[in-house]
This record gives C-alpha cells, structure tokens and sequence, in this order.
C-alpha cells in the first residue's frame, strides 16, 4: 500500500509499517505518526462531520486543540468516542470509524440540516417546538437528541485499569517545548528537582515542527539532545504523554498520563492512564500557543487547516496535506508554511496576504478542497485549484491553566491575542509563547529566566543558544467581509459570522451570552481557536475594544481527561474499602448472608440447610436466642475510651443525662444531642474506673461522635483534664443474649458472673479463657438477659468459636443484624429509622433523659417551642389489627375514612419486622401525639404499592414490657 | 488544598474534616444563657467574603482541631493554630 | 415580538433581519416601586411575576454582571419535586407545576423536559426512607413510584448491577422529573420581563443600602443611587454579602460546588440518575453532553473554583454506578457558590427592615426552585404575606425550632 501524500522527511520511522482502519478501509502508516498524519499521508481528508450542518471535515490542527477530525477509536468495551486524530499514536492494528453520520462518512443523510441552515440559525430551537405542549417530550426533543451528539458509548463497562498517583518537585514545568526545555534544563543544572510534562509524545513542542535551527543544530535536534541530558540526571522525570490539566490550590497540579494508549491493549498489569496529582510550590507554564484560522465564506472544507499544522504534518511527519496548497495569512509566520512546503518541493500556487489587501472569499470541493477564491487588493478576483488552503490569523498564548483561578488574561496588542496577566495561581510563572513572547530566543530566554526567577537562582545567567528571534508581524483580520457563504468561527459546534451578528442583533452582547446563546467554544476543543475571532468580532459589531468584550472564564481541564481516570481504582467491588468483623471468617465458613451497612460488612443472617427463604432463617435465630441463648458480632458499634480526672463531668456536658453519678462497675444509657436539641446518637457508657469511663456509640455514628467529642474536649472545654481515644478497631465485642447466656458465658469468663455479682446493668474488666483481659458489659438490646463481652480484636474469631464450643449444650445460635433488628423493634428501641437527625428526645419517648439541673449539648435549643410541641410527633408501636395484615416501613397513619391527602398525614412507621414471637408484623412509627393514642385503631397506608392496613397503636414496648427477662 | 499543621507541618487538606467558623468555640454556658444567644451561636454566620477563621479537624491524622485562617476568595492560608490555644485564648479556662 | 416556528421560517426566508433584541437596555431611573437585587434566575422570574401576576410596575432587576450570570447559568439543571418535608414538598411541587406550563407562559422554548429522575436504593433502610418520602410526595400531590431493582435494570440496563460495592436494590421515581435548559430560564424570564416594562439593568452593581428610621430608601449602585418602595435581594451565592449593607448576618455560609459536562455523546441517558452510594447524580443534555454533579468541596469559598479530591469523588462515583462511562471525557468543570443555609431549606422572608425582603439560601437546589421562587417572593413584595406554599421559609424558624431538614444534618450547611 502507498502512501501518496507522504514526501521526504520527518520524525517517523520509516523502517517499520503499521497497518491500521478507518471506517473499515485498510491504510498504513509508520511509528511517529498520528491518526490524522497518517491517514492524511494517505491521501485521506475527510474524517468527520460537524455537529450542527453534519458538515464533512477534516483536520484542521496537528494538535489537542483539534475540533473536527474527531473519531471513535477501537472498538467493543473499549470503544473511545471523540477521539482527537491528531493526538491519536497509531500502533499497529488500529481501528477507527468516524462519527456522528449516517449511513456513511462520505454520505450522510443528516446533511440536510446543512441544507436547511437558514432555518437553524443559533438560538432558533428557543423560539419554536412549543406547540402543542405534549409533543416536546414526544416528539421534538427525541428527534433532537437523536440529532445530537457525536460519538458513542459502548454501554459495556472499561476493562482497562486506571491509577492515581501523587508526586513532589521543586518546580514543575509545564510543555517541552523550547521555553519549558530551557526551564528544566536550567532547573535540573541547578540539582533541583523537577517534573517536565507534556502532552505530546515526542518533547520538543514546536521545534518538531519548524526547520528553525538552535546554535547549530537544527531544533528539533537540540530538542533530542536536551531532552537526553535531562534524562540523564536523576532529579528530573520526564513524562511524556502527560497532560497537566488544571491548577489547584495552594501548588496542587492535576496531571494524567497516557501510559498505554499508543498500545493495541495495556500490558499486563499496567493501567491506561493515571492521574497524578502534582505538588509543587513553583511550576511554569511553557504550554506554547496556538494558531487560530480566519473566518472566510466556506473555510471549513477538509484541506482548509492552520498554517501552522500544514507545515507541521510536512517537517515533523513528511506529509503533505495536499500536492497544491496555498497560504492565507495575516502575519509573517504564515509566510513560513509557504517557505517550508516549497522547500519540501511541495508547490505552492497562491500566499495570500491581507495585510497587502488580499483575502480568501470563497472555497469549492464538497468532500474536499478542490479550489480556492480570492479577492486582491484592487478588488480582482481569482480562482486557484488547490487541495491544501494553511490559514492563520495569529497565535493564541495557551493561558488556559494560568487563568484557572480566574485571572482574565490581558490583551496585547502587538501580537493581537490574550496574554496572561499580572494574577494567576500563586507560584505559577509563564515563559515562552504561552507568555505571549512567540520567537524561538525569546522561549529559551524567557524560560531560563522563569526558572532562575521560580527557583531563586543566583549567579550568571547561562549562554543562551543562537536561535532565531524574528518579531511578530501581525495585522489583525478576524473574518473576510467579502464572499456569500458562511464563515465558521467554531467548527464543530457550527457556529458561524452570521450567528454572532445574530446574537449582536437580539442584544446577546455579552460574551457570556455570545457564547451560551451561538454555543461558541462549548465544543470538545472549548473553542481554541474560534472563541477569540468570535469575541473579536462582537467587539466589532458592538464598536467595544476586544479587551472590553473580555473573555469567558478558563476551566480546567486543559483537554479532556477519560472518566476513568479521574475515578482510578475506586469502582466496582473497589468502590470503597471493606470493613470486616472480628466473626467475618466464622460466618463465612457457615455460608453466612452479609449485608453492607456503611463500610462494613455484617452478617445479616446464616441459613441452615434447608431454608429457602430468609425469614425462615431470621425467625429461627430470633426464637432460639429468646428460647436459649444467641450471640451476636457488634464489634462495628463505635467505642471510645475516656478518661481523666474530669471525665464524669465532661460526659455529663455531652450526653443530655448525667454520667458523673454512675457508679464504678456500672453502666448507663445515654443519649446524646446535637447542639440544635435534635438526638445524635446513643449508646451505654460504663465506669470501669474512677476516672475512666467506656462510651459505645451506633455503628454509623462511630467517626461522628468522636469527631465531635474531640471539637468539644479540644475548642468547648479546653480545661477540662479528659482524654479520648476510639478503641472501635481495638475491640471484638458480641453480645451474648437470651435466658442461657449467664450459662454459656460462664463457660470462658474467669471471675463469678453471677446476678448478685454482676447484676443488670453491671460492667467491668474480666478475663477469659484463662487469663485473657476482656471486658463485660450487662447490657441488652433484645430484651433478654444479655451481655456484651470484648476482647482485644485478634482474639474475637476465637472467642465466638470458644463460646459455641464450649456452650454447645445451650445449642447456641449466631444471629445477623436482621434478627437484632427484630428483638429492638419488640422492645421499642431506636435505631437508625428513629435517629433520623429529625427527632427529639420528646419525640422518641426520652424527653425525660434531658436534664435541665446542667449544662449539656443541645439542652437549651432542645427547648425550642417547635421542639416540644404536645402535638408532636411520638415513638409507638403498631400492630395490623388483622394479625395477616401487613406493614411497610414507610406507609403514613391516616386516620380511618380519611381522604390521603397532607393535611390528613399523621405520621409513618419508621422501621417494621415480623416478630415470630408474636406471630404478626409490628412496626414503630412516629404518630401525632402518639402518646396520646396508645390503643386507637387507624390505618397505615403505603400509597407506592396501595397497601392500605388498618393498625392498632402500642406502646413502642411490644414484648416483655415489664423487662422481666433482661434482669432474669 | 495544603494545610500547614502547626504540629505536622504541610498536610494534605483531605487529610481534615471541616466544620466552619471558629466562632463556634465561643458556645454561652447554658446554665445562664438563653434560647436567643445559642440561636445566634449556632446558626449565624458573618460568612466573609475574604478572611475567615474556620475549624478544621485532623480525622486522618494528629485529631487536633485546628483554627485555619484562609481567604474564601483565594483560598490563602494566612495562619494556622490549635484550637485548643485559641479556645484558651478567648478565655474558655477555667 | 411572539416566537413560533412560523415565525422562524418566516425570518429564515428574510434573512433574519426582524429579530428584535430580546431585552432593552435600559439607563436606571431615579427611583422605583420594585428593586430586585439580582438578574439570575429567581430575581428575574420575581420581577416577570411582579409585573404579571401581580400587576405591580415601575420595577427594575439589577445585576453586577450580565443577566442569568449567577447560578442559573451555572447548574446540571435538574428539576423535581421528590421532598419529604412538609415545609417543602408544597413549594417545589408549586414549582414543577410552573415549570409544566412555562414555555407557553413566556412564549420561549427553555426545554422542558419530564424524562423522570430516580433516585437508586442501596440499602433497606434507604428503601424504608424513600417510601416514607414517596408516600409523603403523593399525600401533596405529587407524583412518585417505588422501582425494583428488575425495573430500574430494564431502565438502564448498563448500571452496576453485578459487580457492585452497594448493590441496586431499587429505587424511588418521580416521572416528572427531568431537565431544562438552564440559561433559557433565565433569558425566557428576562425576555418576559422586560416586554412587561421592567427595566433590566445589568453591570450594576449593588454597593450599599440606603436605610432611615429602619426604612429602606434605595440602593446604592456601581451606575448611582436608585429609589426604591421595596427592595427584594435574590442573590443566590453572594446573600452575606449584600445583607451585610443592610447590616444582617444569616444563617448561612457560602460554599463551592462543583459540576461537570463531559464531551457531547449520542443518546445513552434518558433521564436523571441519583446514586444513592456515593455522591453521584447524572444526566444526558440534549446536545449529548452527560451533566453531572456530586458533593460540595466542603469549606467556606467565594472562589467560584473547587479542588480535585471532590472531582475525583464524583467521578469514583461515577465509575460506580456506571462503569461504561470510563472512556467517556470529562470536557469542562466549573463551581458556583452556594448559598448553604443552617438545615438545608432556603429564605423567603421580610427583614427587620422595612421594605426589604430577603430571598436566598438554595443550597444547590436553587434552579428548580425559580419559577415558584419568583412567584413567591414577588407575592411576599407585593402584598407583604407569604405565599402559602413558602410560608416555612421564614428567618425565625431557627429560633422557634422549626427547621426544615431534609437530610437530618442539623446546624451543618456543608452537610446539607
């Protein structure tokens, strides 16, 4: 297979040929090629179609910057849609198809939109499609979202993998081209260390693509042999195929790097990409400039590219982007593009010049330039057959990252473009083009300086290589008056002249407004090179200067950044870390169900053989735990020790009830409030020592609460001598329930457990199993007799595996958080349905607990008249009066005959359980003066599925209320 | 974000859990004041646009409390101070 | 002029030489019955119902910038009703119903589009709450329906339904929900406001308050002193610091939020997504581009800029939830500042300060709220009396103990 277009030259590997598609069709390129070099060298233009008109494109930069030649790369999970050409390594074996066309690229029947252009004018959807109402969502906007979009996603998921990774330096440089190479190399003679990144795979920035030569050597050698001795020395990391993104605070860089995809597949084990995040307290920005066209009547056909990019494809990848090309431009360096493609025996048939009167009014060539018309400055016209047209209207500072804290760049008029200005993100310094200086000399010596200036060098300045140090030449034209045809400003979003004098006229004059109404810039390359001719030219139309129109606001990232990227290794089963219990081992190995409840994993419940349906089993271990004895794993409830000389009086400041009266050997209830008077949280504490005390928390409120412990100890009460330290990981902790559970303890506890020497409520440092240190607790949430023991985490696996062995008379059972919520829900314990961060003390039947005799956390505002509304809500229990009947956690009580509206609203049950003790559901629920209604009948109604239960309400006490069993 | 620990020096922001103004160490005994000075302690805020004395906890670190003063228009961070010595600066000792 | 499709054909044939400019602008007059602090979404929907429903006149809106340069034209333009509270249910059911009629009412497409919003359950508990909620949405009249995982697989059947962290277990819809074409709001409202005669005056900026014997007089401006009856401020994002003129401190604090448009795609997303895991919600644009949102960056800024822990936990988020999305390119990130109130509900309210009336502390669910926003406050200025769907919002439901907390956080805007 030839390559017609290539011609002699450039930076690729001719030795060897990589075979790749597009569209199906088979071409072949070499090693140092982009997609879009490589499939212009094969004489292929067109490679895509614009948004709005479906108009055939092609390439018009060699760069990121790249609006049209947009494709979607590989193909099945991998699929990756909207990818840039022109940024795109050919490896061998690439597939590409093009984008947003249908059927083919070639012959797109979209197209008649183009035809239609004079009815979609920007805007135009604002003031149509309203009528009938109905046929927007049926009609209008299903054909319009078919309409949009350009490429598309797989549906399946990624199967490559992604890192993150975090690096320091002394000075990040951002772009290696001649600025950020003589920054570094500067920097890294110096012996600091530094980062150099940029996005291309090659270093060397324009120097690739010029035949400029630095000393005497032409430049994208010197490049070579700067980029070889800064490889050299061990402080400074190159990363190619790295682009910074944006710049964060306080010297925190976003940058990804491309590791694999100029690869078929990643090797093993490596990702695709990483994002790296980059502290560096100086970084500068070398990140080049980049050129914008001028906006003639027509000018967007494939073979209309930059002049910049044409010479690029010919110097850096020997193609020729056509075998006639001609040149329009408005500066001296468009005049280099014509010098070059001669010098390459490329024949240049026109170089049109406006500032000598001359411009472009016009192009022909549907899929491709065929024929350029221009206007001399006498006003003769003339037409040339051409298959190349390299436009440049000037050269834009890449000032994206420096304007990413919202410094406006400032207009320079002797380049006519937007440098930046004397803000920007703190430690961040600007050399080369992105600075505005746009010669060769000026990139070395601005970024010599930059790093002598970031890092504080002293002493001499190093002599600077001979490099060429021509001044710009520019007379600005931002669009071509002449000619009939419209004139694109944004290509890919198909925004053209007419649609900004459109905006002008209906007073979208703000280039806010220009942008977001013409949807200039809002395309994939965030108008590179359109948004500044389109400001250019509301100024005009407004008779504002540019720099009064401003520009819109720069927001990272610099170029798009894959999803994946931003998200690494965080996704499926990885999305968060697991926590396991002390017992995950055990119930694994009985074939345990585990249920997520936040980052834990608790045993939710453990079939035995022959159950086929989970109430089966949850009902067995509640009735075996209530019969016998069970335990459970509540090692994930939150446990801080506290102690000190005043820990008494600091816990009576931060539960709403007193704790400095507890007896040593003893335990209590607390409740805790928020400082709003809302509850918090709860949980037992027990005074194990004078001044020591043991808090246990809710499991979701573990962090929290210590969190909050520590604001008060640290900022509230500074002077209290108290200290803190959450012990959660520390303790594997089971309770151990049921009228058995003295007995079965009493098989690993050391000391007498006995009711008159550890009755209800007591608490204490034991041993077990022979001298292990352990803690008990005679505590219940089940209503049982109950304890919770710990020991020091290593040995919980050990411990539940001694207490079934040694307790097996008792027949003893594991029972999953299921369970446990039924045995509170019987005893009308709150739970996380009830602490809702919406409930009070008074709410949950606890008002008393509050005491007012102290200072405590949330007392006052507890005390808000909305807070303690007698009609309020209540905690009661509820039962179907027809024991069938069923509940749903969720359902509101209406009354009965009442109609379900809001006003009618009474309530809702807040959590529901089948209680096989009872033999019915039962739920609580939060009531309207609830209390006031123990033993009314109304209804709960779930209005989602139009289950309608009439319901007796009880009090939240619904089994043992007496507590007989707990102090058995 | 880089926080500068007074204690552990430059420390990834990520590192800390916010809360907001540090006029939230200045809470009124509530054994003498009343609804209305701990509506105003806990639900008004001067909210500037520039300077602001804030809380910021140490979760994945030291569990210091921290007063970090930062610009909230340009994230600068001017100083930084264990809260403990500023809540006892501001009198909250015995 | 009226929009039609008629009228575009019409203009395509003439060259588009009619269109008009969509709004005046107009120099500020001395004085005015009406001054509305704010040209974004809410401060130009209370200026269209001042002058329409309320037929109320001599009103002008007064932006520091350009007009719907505030949080309107920076949002992933979410609309809904799906609220638990009382406090609240009402009014943004109020508003969806606006939102239903709007294009009509203003004669200007703003896309509204009711491809449903779901919000995906994870947990038995979270099913409990979201039935509480939906029950409580359909008791005001609104509309809701509780999915099953099987549903919500046929839905979307490229979610993570197998290789979870936090399993699909169902989830809560609201049919209604869906989307509107964010800055359309704004210049729809403008459009509307300004054929009624309110003067839309843009880069002016409120630099003070006039204030005798506790009266308001007027505002001080970047473009001079303008008069004024009544004053109402709906400056979403910057409340502390135009109520500081007035000498008022809120019960609120300013946060960045974060949000983000991905390159343009073919169809994939019909409707909004809210993971109920990780903070997480997404939709489709209809120019293809997946908008989406996560949590604030969490501390007090005015930046209009946020950090990249929280992109990247959005984006975790996303990988998720729908792990297809890993190729997808994140195009552009932009913040706005949230006005984060004490429980996560907003301000309608008057001020100790006669003839000045606050409006503000959206959170981030201000956009949805425009239309009964504008509604409200304009009922509140015109006839000194809440509306009765937004009579919760007051400024003392802090000291009364009335709050409208959503999510249970207490007195901890960056929770909310």
């Amino acid at each position: 297979m030839t390559q017609p277009n290539r011609i002699a030259g450039g930076q690729i590997d001719r030795t060897r040929t990589l075979r790749f598609t597009f569209d199906g069709i088979p071409y072949t390129g070499h090693p140092g090629d982009t997609l879009a070099s490589a499939l212009l060298a094969n004489g292929v233009r067109l490679m895509g179609r614009s948004f709005k008109y479906h108009r055939p494109r092609g390439p018009i930069s060699a760069g990121s910057e790249e609006p049209n030649a947009l494709v979607e790369l590989r193909s099945g999970a991998r699929q990756e849609p909207n990818t840039r050409a022109t940024v795109a390594e050919l490896f061998d074996g690439l597939e590409a198809k093009s984008q947003n066309r249908w059927p083919s690229l070639r012959l797109d029947a979209m197209a008649i939109n183009d035809r239609l252009n004079a009815f979609f004018t920007a805007g135009f959807y604002y003031k149509t499609f309203m009528w009938p109402r109905s046929f927007w969502e049926r009609v209008y906007e299903p054909m319009i979202r078919r309409a949009a979009g350009l490429g598309s996603v797989s549906r399946e998921e990624d199967p490559d993998a992604y890192d993150k990774g975090f690096l320091h330096c002394d000075l990040l440089v951002i772009g290696a081209g001649p600025a950020g190479l003589m920054a570094a190399l500067t920097a890294g003679r110096a012996g600091r260390r530094v980062i150099l990144a940029d996005e291309d795979f090659r270093m060397g920035g324009r120097l690739n693509a010029e035949t400029f030569a630095i000393g005497n050597t032409a430049g994208a050698d010197w490049a070579a042999a700067t980029v070889a001795e800064l490889a050299s020395m061990p402080h400074v990391r190159l990363m190619t195929r790295t682009a910074v993104i944006g710049a964060f605070d306080h010297g925190i860089y976003g940058a990804v790097e491309r590791v694999s995809d100029h690869l078929a597949v990643p090797p093993p084990g490596k990702p695709r990409q990483i994002l790296w995040r980059i502290y560096s307290q100086r970084a500068i920005l070398a990140g080049g400039a980049t050129e914008r066209p001028i906006a003639f009547a027509n000018n967007d056909r494939p073979g209309i590219m930059l002049a910049g990019a044409l010479r690029a494809y010919a110097n850096r990848w020997g193609v020729a982007a056509g075998q006639r090309v001609a040149v329009f431009t408005n500066n001296d360096d468009g005049l280099r593009t014509a010098a070059d493609l001669k010098a390459k025996g490329v024949e240049v048939v026109a170089v049109i010049d406006s500032r000598k009167g001359e411009v472009v009014i016009d192009t022909r060539g549907r899929l491709g330039l065929k024929a350029i018309t221009i206007r001399d400055g006498a006003g003769r016209t003339r037409s040339f057959s051409v298959e190349a047209l390299g436009v440049s209207g000037g050269w834009n500072p890449n000032v994206n990252i420096h304007s990413h804290h919202r410094a406006r760049p400032v207009w320079d008029a002797a380049i006519a473009a937007f440098v930046p200005g004397p803000e920007g993100p703190p430690g961040l310094l600007v050399a080369g083009a992105a600075a505005g200086v746009l010669s060769t000399h000026g990139a070395l010596r601005t970024g010599c300086d930059a790093a002598r200036a970031a890092l504080d060098l002293t002493g001499a300045a190093p002599d600077l290589p001979q490099a060429e140090d021509a001044p710009v030449r520019i007379s600005p034209l931002w669009h071509v008056d002449h000619g009939r045809g419209r004139a694109w400003i944004d290509q890919q979003n198909d925004v053209t002249v007419k649609d900004v004098k459109l905006a002008k006229q209906e007073n979208f004059t703000s280039v806010e407004h220009l942008k977001r109404y013409t949807t200039l810039g809002m395309a994939t390359d965030q108008g590179k090179t359109g948004n500044v001719i389109g400001l250019a030219i509301m100024a005009e139309l407004t008779g504002r200067s540019i720099p009064e129109t401003g520009t819109t606001i720069y927001r990272p990232p610099y170029t798009p950044v894959a999803l994946g990227t931003l998200a690494g290794r965080s996704r499926g089963k990885e999305f968060k870390p697991y926590r396991l219990t002390p017992s995950h081992y055990w119930a694994q190995e009985q074939g345990a169900v585990f249920v997520e409840v936040g980052m834990w994993l608790r045993t939710q419940w453990i079939p035995k053989a022959g159950e086929t349906e989970w109430r089966q089993s949850v009902d067995r271990e509640v009735l075996a735990t209530r019969k016998s004895v069970g335990i459970c794993d509540v090692t994930t409830l939150g446990k801080i020790d506290i102690q000190g000389t005043d820990a008494g009086a600091f816990l009576d400041r931060v539960y709403a009830n007193t704790f400095s009266t507890l007896p040593v050997g003893k335990c209590r209830y607390g409740l805790m409030l928020r400082e709003d008077g809302i509850v918090f949280d709860d949980g037992t504490t027990a005074r194990l020592g004078e001044h020591e005390y043991v808090m246990t928390t809710t499991t979701a409120n573990a962090v929290a609460v210590f969190r909050h412990l520590e604001f008060c100890r640290q900022c509230l009460w500074p002077e209290m001598d108290v200290q803190l330290i959450s012990t959660t990981e520390a303790w594997a902790q089971f309770s151990v329930a049921g009228p058995n559970a003295r007995k079965l303890l009493e098989k690993v506890v050391d000391q007498d457990i006995s009711d008159a020497a550890f009755p209800y409520m007591a608490a204490g440092n034991i041993t077990v199993c022979g001298g292990l240190r352990a803690r008990l607790f005679r505590i219940s949430f089940s209503g049982e007799l109950a304890y919770e023991i710990a020991v020091p985490t290593r040995y919980g696996d050990a411990l539940l595996r001694e207490m079934l062995a040694r307790g097996a008379e008792f027949d003893p059972i594991v029972y999953g958080t299921e369970a446990l919520g039924v045995m509170r829900v019987e005893k009308g314990h709150v739970a996380g349905g009830e602490l809702n961060g919406q409930s009070t003390a008074l709410n949950m039947g606890l008002g008393r607990m509050v005491s007012k005799k102290k200072d405590s956390i949330g007392m006052v505002l507890s005390q808000r008249e909305g807070l303690t509304d007698p009609e309020g809500y209540r905690l009661v229990g509820v039962k179907p009066v027809d024991r069938n009947g069923k509940l749903t956690a969720g359902s509101h009580f209406l009354e009965k005959g009442a109609a379900p509206v809001a006003a009618n609203d009474l309530g809702w049950l807040t959590s529901k359980v089948y209680s096989p003790h009872l033999g019915h559901d039962i739920a609580l629920g939060y009531l309207k003066a609830g209390d006031r209604r123990i033993g009314q009948r109304m209804r709960a109604v779930n209005l989602l599925s139009g289950q309608d239960t009439e319901v007796e309400i009880l009090s939240p006490h619904m089994f043992d209320p007496e507590g007989e069993r707990l102090r058995g | 974000m880089i926080i500068p620990h007074p204690i552990l020096g430059p420390r990834d922001a990520q590192e800390f859990v916010y809360l907001g103004d540090a006029s939230l160490i200045d809470r009124p005994d509530g054994m003498t004041a009343g609804i209305e000075e701990f509506h105003d302690y806990l639900y008004q805020r001067t909210n500037p646009a520039g300077e602001h004395q804030e809380l910021w906890y140490h979760e994945q670190g030291d569990r210091s409390w921290l007063v970090v003063t930062r610009n909230t228009v340009t994230h600068e961070i001017l100083k930084v101070e264990l809260a403990r010595d500023v809540a006892r600066a501001r009198g909250r000792t015995k | 002029m009226r929009y039609s499709g008629f009228r575009v054909i019409a203009e395509a044939l003439t060259g588009h030489r009619g269109w008009k400019p969509v709004w005046r602008d107009p120099a500020p007059q001395a004085e005015y019955d009406y001054v509305i602090v704010g040209g974004g979404g809410h401060g130009l929907a209370t200026a269209y119902y001042l002058a329409k429903e309320f037929r109320q006149s001599r009103i002008a809106v007064l932006e520091k910038g350009w007009l719907g340069g505030g949080n309107v034209g920076r949002n992933t333009t979410i609309i809904r009703s799906n609220y638990l509270l009382d406090g609240n249910e009402p009014f943004y059911e109020f508003s969806l119903k606006l939102w239903e009629g709007l294009e009509q009412e203003l004669n200007y497409n703003a896309m509204v589009s009711q491809r449903g919003i779901i919000n995906l359950i994870h947990t038995d508990a979270q099913r409990d709450a979201f039935t509480r909620r939906g029950n409580a949405m359909i008791l005001h009249g609104a509309d809701a329906r509780l999915l099953s995982r099987d549903e919500v697989r046929r839905m979307y059947p490229w979610l993570n339904f197998d290789n979870a962290r936090f399993p699909i277990k169902g989830a809560l819809m609201q049919p209604r929900g869906g989307t509107v074409r964010h800055d359309a709001v704004a210049w729809g409202y403008a459009r509307a406001a300004d054929q009624r005669g309110v003067d839309l005056i843009q880069n002016c900026e409120v630099t003070g308050m006039r204030i005798e014997q506790g009266r308001i007089r007027g505002v001080e401006t970047t473009r001079g002193f303008i008069g004024a009856r009544k004053v109402g401020v709906a400056v979403a994002g910057s409340s502390s610091k135009v109520m500081a003129h007035a000498g008022m401190r809120l019960p609120i604090e300013s946060h960045v939020l974060q949000a983000f448009v991905t390159e343009g795609l073919k169809p994939f997303i019909d409707g909004v997504i809210t993971f109920g895991a990780g903070h997480f919600y997404i939709s489709q644009s209809d120019k293809g581009g997946l908008v989406f949102g996560g949590d604030i960056d969490g501390y007090n800024s005015y930046a209009q800029r946020g950090n990249l822990p929280v992109i990247e936990d959005v984006a975790e988020g996303g990988m998720a939830l729908m792990p297809a999305i890993g190729r997808v390119r994140l195009l552009r990130i932009w913040g706005g500042i949230m006005d984060m109130s004490m429980d996560g509900s907003p301000i309608i309210d008057r001020t100790p300060i006669e003839g000045l009336y606050f409006n503000g502390g959206w959170c981030y669910g201000g956009f949805k709220a425009t239309p009964a926003s504008g509604w409200c406050f304009a009922h509140l200025l015109a006839r000194d009396e809440p509306h009765p769907t937004a009579r919760a919002y007051r400024f003392d439901r802090f000291l009364k103990g009335l709050m409208i907390d959503e999510k249970g956080q207490g007195a901890t805007p960056n929770l909310h």
